[in-house]
């Protein structure tokens, strides 16, 4: 039987990505996610990895894009103003469709904004943040243990579908500290392999059934092209309308395509619920308790929890809209996902928000209040 | 006649989108000579490079090439490296690319002195967004953002790469085309972080606007004023007016490389390298 550890979310984050076959890391360092750097340093060496701390955070990032390329699994950790830093090398990963995983472990901002303390508002960002039409998988956990589990899912799913996956972490979960017992054993998904060789024909852009690629990783003997200016199957630039528009199309499908098995919720108290609470990270252990209380006055209210922030659940929130008499969503922010909740709900329920953005995480009393005004405002 | 290096270049890819008359063509052929000359095998060689018009030259070279984002080939380059060192690693770059937005990868580059060969076509100037003012365009020069000629203070990359740490420096020309491949084949020869500098040509956005004429004036003019480093250095500070400049092996000091000294990092640490 493994042992029980107490250990930290960032240290649960580098711990996850080595079972899940990371051999390279670049970084710079930020708080609050620097512990994930610092715990690489130590840890890749022992398993014949490499760590590499860059000059910057673009500097970084093309450093983990080239090192997949040459074959490694490879992640890089951050946090928001190093998280604007990276957006282009995150569309070019997109374009080229390069296996890697960014963790962001979000902190206030705008800017500088009050460094390490807790916040949720880069959650847009994750979506939106690179320009031009480009899909992303984002993952937030609410726990030690889940971040070793997550960060697992990120590496098999950048592998899975050659894209980049983003880790949304936040500062609650990256510095908490919980007794975790590891699994001995973790699936991991391995780099997909050419199924043809150069005498073949083979493209190294060729979609395969699943609508991904079989990149060859350099040094195979392919000489393939890679570049981030829209390509046609030889990897190539072509200044096609139709295979602009294919291209983009697909890089869409490949990810829309695994639909439901990619996004994971989890929801609690929910059998009899007449209100849902929906929150996502750090946040979502306050609801927990919020619904708890609120279910200890009598309140049929339950929590739906996002563990796949991208691609949004739509089909859950929409069939939970049809179900409730009232959804609040929790996050720390202005107001973010709950625009993608009210989207997904189309006036089914009504969605309130229940933001929190003044450096500190909720506490339940705060979601527990918003509970009840929900429930006073939607009989 | 079939040459012996046309197997190094994409036929398909072929003619280039260079305009007529460009020092680029110059460079990369002198790049894939200096491989053929090491005996670098294609399959084992990566071409990576930044954006720009000289930018454009992995696509036309029969390796694995990745033409990365403005500016960032160098840390691309470092992670490939890194990630597999059986590969040779050439990085082509522009001096807009390599000495502007991506300077700061440039010197750290040669400060963690990786194993990789840099190769900077510099041709003064933006070439590909149609002639602004690069941080190699000289003083006075004219540029569509330097109308009245730049007062912007250029870099000489190759003293910036010898002080942040670079343990091969050299720069050619197009002109000294056998010079050029020697230049680059020594870089090659270095197991660290190379840098050469090629002069090229860019007769469309910098010829023109400066009145340099023809781009044979433009070789010529390379001819005439580039200064082989033994003479250059022999002559008195008064005679190295004008134009003129040094072109040669500046500077050849090698280190150990980051990818040996990591691979101390994994014993020290216990791990077992693959
Ligand atoms: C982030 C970003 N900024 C600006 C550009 C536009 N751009 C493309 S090439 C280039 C300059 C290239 O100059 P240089 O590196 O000297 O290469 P040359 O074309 O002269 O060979 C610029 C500014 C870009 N592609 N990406
Ligand atoms: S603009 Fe200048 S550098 Fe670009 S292809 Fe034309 S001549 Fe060459
Ligand atoms: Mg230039």
């Amino acid at each position: 039987m493994a042992k029980a550890r107490l250990m930290q979310g960032n240290e649960a984050c580098a711990e996850g990505a080595i079972a899940a076959g990371v051999n390279f890391f670049a970084g710079y360092p930020i708080t609050p996610s620097t512990e994930i750097a610092e715990t690489m340093a130590k840890l890749l060496p022992k398993h014949g990895g490499k760590f590499v701390q860059m000059e910057d955070e673009i500097g970084s990032m093309g450093a983990i894009l080239g090192a997949a390329l040459a074959g490694a699994k490879s992640m890089d950790a951050t946090s928001g103003p190093g998280f604007s830093l990276k957006q282009e090398l995150i569309g070019y990963a997109a374009c080229a469709e390069i296996p890697c995983v960014l963790v962001n472990v979000q902190r206030v901002g705008p800017s500088t904004g009050q460094p390490t303390a807790p916040s949720q508002a880069d959650v847009m960002q994750a979506r939106w943040g690179t320009h031009g039409d480009h899909p992303i998988i984002a993952l937030a956990p609410w726990s030690v243990r889940e971040t070793y589990d997550v960060t697992v899912m990120a590496v098999n799913y950048a592998e899975r579908f050659r894209t980049p996956v983003i880790l949304l972490m936040d500062e609650v979960v990256g510095h908490l500290r919980e007794k975790v017992v590891l699994p001995e054993h973790v699936d991991v998904y391995p780099r997909r392999k050419p199924k043809k060789t150069r005498a073949e024909g083979y493209q190294p852009y060729t979609p395969d059934d699943d609508l991904v690629p079989n990149v060859a990783d350099f040094g195979q003997g392919y000489h393939i092209h890679v570049t981030g200016l829209i390509h046609d199957e030889t990897g190539f630039p072509v200044g096609s309308p139709k295979i602009t528009e294919d291209s983009i199309a697909r890089l869409h499908e490949k990810i829309a395509r695994a639909g439901d098995e990619i996004i994971h919720t989890e929801s609690s108290f929910m059998d009899d619920a007449e209100y849902a609470v929906l929150a996502y990270g750090g946040t979502a252990r306050t609801a927990y308790e919020a619904v708890r209380a609120a279910r200890a006055k009598g309140i049929k209210v339950g929590l739906v929890r996002l563990i796949t922030i991208w691609p949004f659940a739509d089909k859950v929130v929409a069939a939970l809209a049809k179900k409730m008499k009232g959804i609040l969503v929790a996050e720390m922010n202005y107001g973010q996902l709950v625009g993608e909740v009210r989207r997904a709900a189309a006036g089914a329920c009504p969605v309130e928000l229940c933001g929190k953005y003044n450096m500190q995480a909720f506490v339940p009393a705060e979601i527990e209040s918003a509970i009840d005004a929900l429930v006073a405002a939607h009989q | 006649m079939e040459r012996s290096y046309e197997k190094y270049f994409r036929q398909n890819r072929l003619p280039h989108l260079w305009c007529p008359g460009c020092g680029n063509g110059i460079a990369m052929k002198a790049i894939v000579q200096a491989i053929e000359k090491k005996g670098l095998s294609q399959d084992n060689t990566v071409i990576v490079s930044g954006i720009g018009c000289s930018s454009r030259a992995s696509g036309y070279m029969d390796f694995d090439t990745l033409h990365t984002a403005h500016g960032r080939a160098i840390p691309f380059a470092t992670g490939i490296k890194l990630a597999n060192p059986d590969l040779n690693v050439v990085v082509i770059t522009g001096d807009g690319d390599c000495t502007a937005i991506g300077g700061n990868h440039f010197i750290h580059g040669c400060r963690r002195n990786v194993d990789l060969t840099i190769v900077l076509f510099n041709n003064e100037i933006y070439g590909m967004t149609g002639g602004q003012a690069s941080p190699m365009t000289p003083l006075g020069k004219k540029a569509t953002t330097a109308p009245y000629g730049s007062v912007d203070r250029p870099f000489d990359a190759c003293k910036l790469a010898q002080a942040a740490g670079a343990t091969y420096v050299a720069r050619s020309t197009a002109f000294h085309v056998n010079h050029l491949v020697d230049m680059i084949a020594g870089g090659l020869d270095n197991k660290g972080f190379s840098f050469i500098e090629a002069y090229v040509q860019c007769p469309t956005a910098y010829g023109r606007k400066n009145k340099m004429g023809s781009p044979a004036n433009m070789l010529k003019w390379m001819r005439d004023n580039a200064v082989m480093k033994a003479a250059w250095d022999k002559l008195p500070d008064d005679k190295k007016t004008g134009e003129k400049f040094p072109i040669g092996l500046f500077y050849s000091a090698p280190a150990e490389d980051y990818d040996t000294a990591y691979d101390e990092v994994i014993e020290r640490a216990g791990g077992a390298t693959k």
